[in-house]
């Protein structure tokens, strides 16, 4: 801070001589030549471990699609400079370990002492870091950490965002939505529900438990599995016996993939089946094909937008892959509301970055996006495959929205 | 679920476990090797296995058939260049023990670390011979039987293998005294070598059945080894009989419990029955002395 | 006590009151959470090597007491003074460790060391199914104030105590009883040692210090589920690092700890995308160039070089 504090009377006298020539001309050059010659920004993500998964479909393409396409249009504009500045990435593998993504974080705040950082996937390494951002006022945009403690954690940190909602959201939405095909005749009142012993699938069915309560919904099976569960059969079966409209399951990935291609293998055919994350990813589309018809999930996406429509297109050329339809636009939009905030403010100050995210209003590829006390809540709650794309379904009243197909058509074996 | 339904979805589970502990079990009995890398070589034939049938168009029985010599070939060369050395250094004590679970953890390391950089961290599935199966009523997945045909088939073939050729009952030699087994005229270290490629091929050939119906990343690897690590121990090591009965009563257990107590305690239990069979049986169901 | 044995332990003592004065001008965050991390691996490796060094018995259980404690933070760590939690640890571990050690005294070699595994997995999964059908809440928030600097002298008096039991017990009738159980079993039976007592004491010592362990750690984290505070990659590396440095020795789990833990953080730094690989590598060049561990390698070159 003393070189800046020479610099600013240097500059001031600078001034004084160049009003007498002419300061229009002279300031901003003085300026230029403080500008970095680098965006520096780091991100710890699990590139192995048990996160690798998650973290590949929807976190690590994003993060590599925005800084290519950034520095193809020359970088970053820092107007306090007058010119784009290139991003320079600074990376870690946090190997799917809290401690490891913690001391990486570190790593990158004070001994890398990079610009911003981005995170990694999943609530707990969120969660995990979360304390790190805070410390070093780095601010942290969550956009795959779904937790009900967010609106607390929010007060608790000041420069954290959680872009991907809470458990209560999804159950809520999800239930009340249910309760209206109820109202029209369309399903009965038995839910059937399982759930991962994992935080997701614990937080999301213990709030869909309370809104299965308030909306008049009875659950006839309600269990969870543990992470690891190799065959689903015996569940199936026990659910298939029950007789419920409604087969809920919050699952992950794999179990996902499992759940799906099992329910038709023993003709388990609810007439709403709802799965959890992993539905959404394009290996899903792949695996299932037509037989994804009808099957809702969290999240969803608004196809007919423009914006997604090319979001889609750049994302598959430069990762190979589409993105997921959960949290990947997310993601996505979290990184354009960094670049804008960013932009804004001009020039690399955290404190003033952070502020313009938590009160700015941004132009992003799900359309405008402001927070509401740290949080966004214009989300796609329940999607659904539908035509070979999964849609947004609610809430219904948001732009966008298509009606739901229910009941799901039967597996064809 | 009636009783078929218990006895389809039990059998096949504990089938997929007793596959994919089969080729440790021959290893480590006859090697001596904790192989911990053993997770690696079963996720590997599956990428192939990937690869041919996504790629290449092949069906997967060609790739079945394909990694069982390629996974012979692959542990063979790991005993020969990688172990040897061990072997050698430790006169085959229990200080081969010690140093065998080093160098296969770093060999895990490196194996997995590759597999990450081809085909990264993504979930990767395929689907074959997903078609329902009627028995009596009940219904099964096509390749989940198939699995259990192939656990059966190979445990019973192996077995009369080591029964009732020469060749078996020289690896039986070296399994239950390696000390001695040179004093017979017989090589152990070629013995060795040839069980330990025998179970790669066992390990790979499980690798291609999972990969039809289980989605696996290039992490999983691990599981599997700490899964078969489990049902070796549990049938007494180097005994494919117990290992085969260890896995059905695991997938038993498993499905019971789903069933009729709670799907949250299903690996819980099968833990603690692990760890019940050992309090019993300290040296596991069929397993001879104390090593 | 010998001269040489006062001059060691004063050697010792003074290098725990330099260690200690490390916090005071180290005020990098990213050091200080470096050496916490070498401080907690080797505590670990030490109390592994407390059991498993004499008795030659591998244990891969540490993480099945380290998560006890570190569950034991994250439940009381809000509601009770900090001395109560460690104590809680501390009789968790204990009392788990008795029960395990009674009932596992048949097993031996490789059954054992896979019992040991079954188990800690077993504590995940138990723990896991209690609060997603009990407590109904999986991921819990460990919110306690303590500073990173509390942490690692918490650490270090934790590392000195089982430097200094282990060093101890090698000087007393226990140590001599522990040597012949680990060289032949049926010899100190028959020798009249009540190889059941000495086997399940040090256990339970090895367990403690892990329990308390995992309950200091436990604040790093602000979140835990069971994942994390039972992930088998910390049993794992406990193993390695006190078979790397050699388990049977005072030192040897710590020329273990140190080294891997600096390793695996420079290769985390340097090689994000390789770091598999080169950890791999690594280890097998070390297993291959050094048998005996480093500590025994150490002797090695010790004694020829005094031979000459």
């Amino acid at each position: 801070m003393k070189t800046a504090g020479k610099r600013f009377w240097l500059k001031q006298v600078t001034a004084a001589a160049a009003t007498i020539t002419g300061f229009a001309t002279l300031a901003p050059l003085a300026l230029a030549q403080e500008a970095p010659k680098s965006v520096r920004i780091g991100w710890a993500i699990a590139k192995t471990g048990h996160n690798a998964g998650g973290t590949a479909a929807t976190v690590t393409p994003n993060y590599q699609l925005w800084v290519k396409e950034v520095n193809a249009a020359g970088g970053i504009l820092l107007k306090a400079y007058g010119k784009r500045v290139p991003i320079e990435v600074v990376e870690y593998d946090d190997r799917s370990s809290t401690e490891e993504a913690v001391r990486a974080t570190e790593r990158l705040m004070t001994q890398d002492k990079v610009d911003f950082v981005l995170p990694p996937w999943s609530t707990g390494s969120n969660l995990a870091v979360g304390p790190t951002y805070e410390k070093h006022k780095y601010p942290l945009l969550a956009a795959t950490a779904v937790t009900d403690k967010a609106p607390e954690l929010a007060k608790r940190w000041k420069h954290a965002f959680f872009f991907l909602g809470t458990g209560a959201g999804y159950a809520e939405s999800l239930v009340s939505y249910l309760e209206s095909a109820k109202k029209e005749g369309k399903i009965g009142n038995k839910i059937a529900m399982i759930n991962i012993a994992d935080g997701f699938g614990v937080e999301l069915a213990n709030a869909t438990r309370k809104a299965a309560k308030q909306h008049g919904f009875e659950l006839v099976y309600d269990k969870s599995y543990p992470i690891g569960t190799q065959d689903m059969t015996p569940l199936l079966t026990e659910i298939k016996s029950k007789n419920a409209d409604v087969f809920i399951a919050y699952s992950y990935p794999p179990d996902t993939m499992l759940i799906t291609e099992q329910s038709r293998i023993n003709a388990l055919n609810p007439k709403v089946m709802f799965t959890g994350v992993g539905t959404q990813f394009p290996m899903f589309k792949a695996k299932f094909g037509v037989a994804t018809e009808g099957i809702m999930a969290p999240g969803g996406v608004d196809f007919d937008a423009p914006a997604i429509k090319d979001y889609f297109k750049r994302h598959k050329e430069s990762a190979g892959y589409e993105p997921d339809r959960f949290a990947s636009t997310i993601q996505y939009t979290t990184l354009q509301v960094l670049q804008q905030a960013i932009e804004r403010v001009g020039k690399i100050d955290r404190a003033a970055v952070t502020q313009e995210i938590r009160t700015g209003t941004f132009d992003t590829i799900i359309g405008p996006v402001k927070l509401e006390n740290q949080m966004l809540t214009k989300l796609w709650y329940v999607g659904q495959w539908q035509n070979g794309e999964f849609y947004g379904i609610a809430p219904a009243n948001r732009a966008g929205a298509k009606p739901a197909i229910i009941p799901k058509p039967a597996w064809k074996n | 679920m009636n009783l078929l339904d218990i006895l389809l979805a039990g059998s096949t589970l504990g089938g997929l476990y007793g596959l994919i502990a089969m080729g440790l079990t021959v290893q480590y009995g006859v090697a001596r090797i904790m192989n911990l890398s053993y997770g690696e070589f079963l996720i590997a034939p599956a990428f192939l296995a990937y690869l041919g049938v996504t790629a290449w168009g092949l069906s997967p029985i060609l790739m079945l058939l394909l990694v069982l010599p390629l996974g012979f070939i692959v542990q063979w060369l790991v005993y020969q260049l990688l172990l040897t050395p061990l072997v050698r250094r430790t006169g085959a004590g229990p200080a081969l023990e010690v140093d065998s679970i080093l160098a296969t953890f770093g060999l895990m390391f490196v194996v997995q670390g590759v597999m990450m950089v081809a085909f990264g961290g993504n979930y990767h599935s395929y689907t074959y011979l997903s078609t329902p199966v009627q028995i009596l009523g009940s219904t099964v997945a096509a390749n989940r039987l198939l699995v259990l045909g192939v656990a059966i088939a190979l445990g019973l073939g192996l077995y009369l293998l080591l029964t009732r050729t020469r060749m078996g009952t020289v690896v039986r030699a070296v399994s239950v005294a390696p000390r001695f087994a040179p004093l017979v005229g017989i090589d152990v270290r070629f013995t060795a070598a040839l069980a330990f490629g025998m179970g790669g091929a066992m390990v790979a050939a499980s690798g291609v059945l999972v990969s039809m119906f289980l989605p696996f990343s290039a992490a999983m690897g691990t599981m599997f080894a700490m899964k078969a690590l489990i049902v070796v121990i549990m049938g007494g090591v180097g005994n494919l009989m117990g290992c085969l009965l260890a896995g059905m009563m695991l997938g038993f257990a498993e499905t019971l419990v789903a069933t009729f107590i709670d799907p949250g305690l299903t690996l819980a239990v099968n833990y603690a029955l692990f760890l019940g069979v050992l309090l019993l049986r300290p040296t596991g169901l069929f397993g001879k002395g104390a090593r | 006590m010998s001269r040489r044995d006062a001059m060691a332990w004063g050697a010792g003592a003074l290098a725990l009151a330099g260690l200690a004065t490390v916090p005071q001008w180290m005020h990098n965050d990213y050091y200080l959470s470096l050496l916490i991390s070498v401080l907690m691996y080797s505590v670990l490796a030490s109390a592994w090597a407390l059991f498993s060094g004499p008795t030659r018995y591998v244990s891969l259980a540490t993480v099945a007491f380290f998560g006890v404690g570190a569950y034991t933070t994250a439940v009381f760590g809000e509601t009770l003074p900090w001395a109560a939690v460690l104590l809680i640890a501390l009789g968790l571990g204990v009392a788990m460790a008795l029960v395990v050690g009674l009932a596992t005294l048949r097993l031996s070699g490789v059954y054992f060391v896979i019992f040991s595994f079954g188990l800690a997995e077993l504590v995940k999964q138990l723990v896991t199914w209690y609060e997603v059908n009990i407590t109904k809440d999986l991921g819990r928030y460990v919110f306690v104030d303590i500073t990173a600097q509390d942490i690692y002298w918490q650490l270090l008096v934790l590392l000195a105590l089982v430097l200094g039991l282990r060093a101890w017990i090698a000087r007393t009738r226990l140590g001599l009883a522990l040597r012949v159980i680990g060289e032949d079993e049926t010899v100190a039976v028959h020798v009249g040692i009540n190889t059941t007592r000495v086997k399940v004491l040090l256990f339970t010592l090895s367990a403690a210090f892990m329990t308390v362990a995992g309950a200091i750690m436990a604040p790093r984290w602000t979140y835990l589920d069971p994942t994390i505070a039972f992930a088998p990659a910390i049993s794992f590396q406990t193993l390695i690092m006190a078979l790397l440095g050699g388990a049977g020795s005072l030192f040897g789990p710590l020329l273990g700890a140190v080294p891997l833990v600096l390793l695996f953080e420079f290769l985390s730094a340097n090689f994000p995308n390789h770091f598999a690989i080169l950890v791999g590598l690594v280890f097998m060049v070390i297993v291959y160039a050094v048998p005996n561990g480093i500590s025994g390698w150490l002797r090695r070159r010790k004694h020829h070089g005094g031979g000459k």
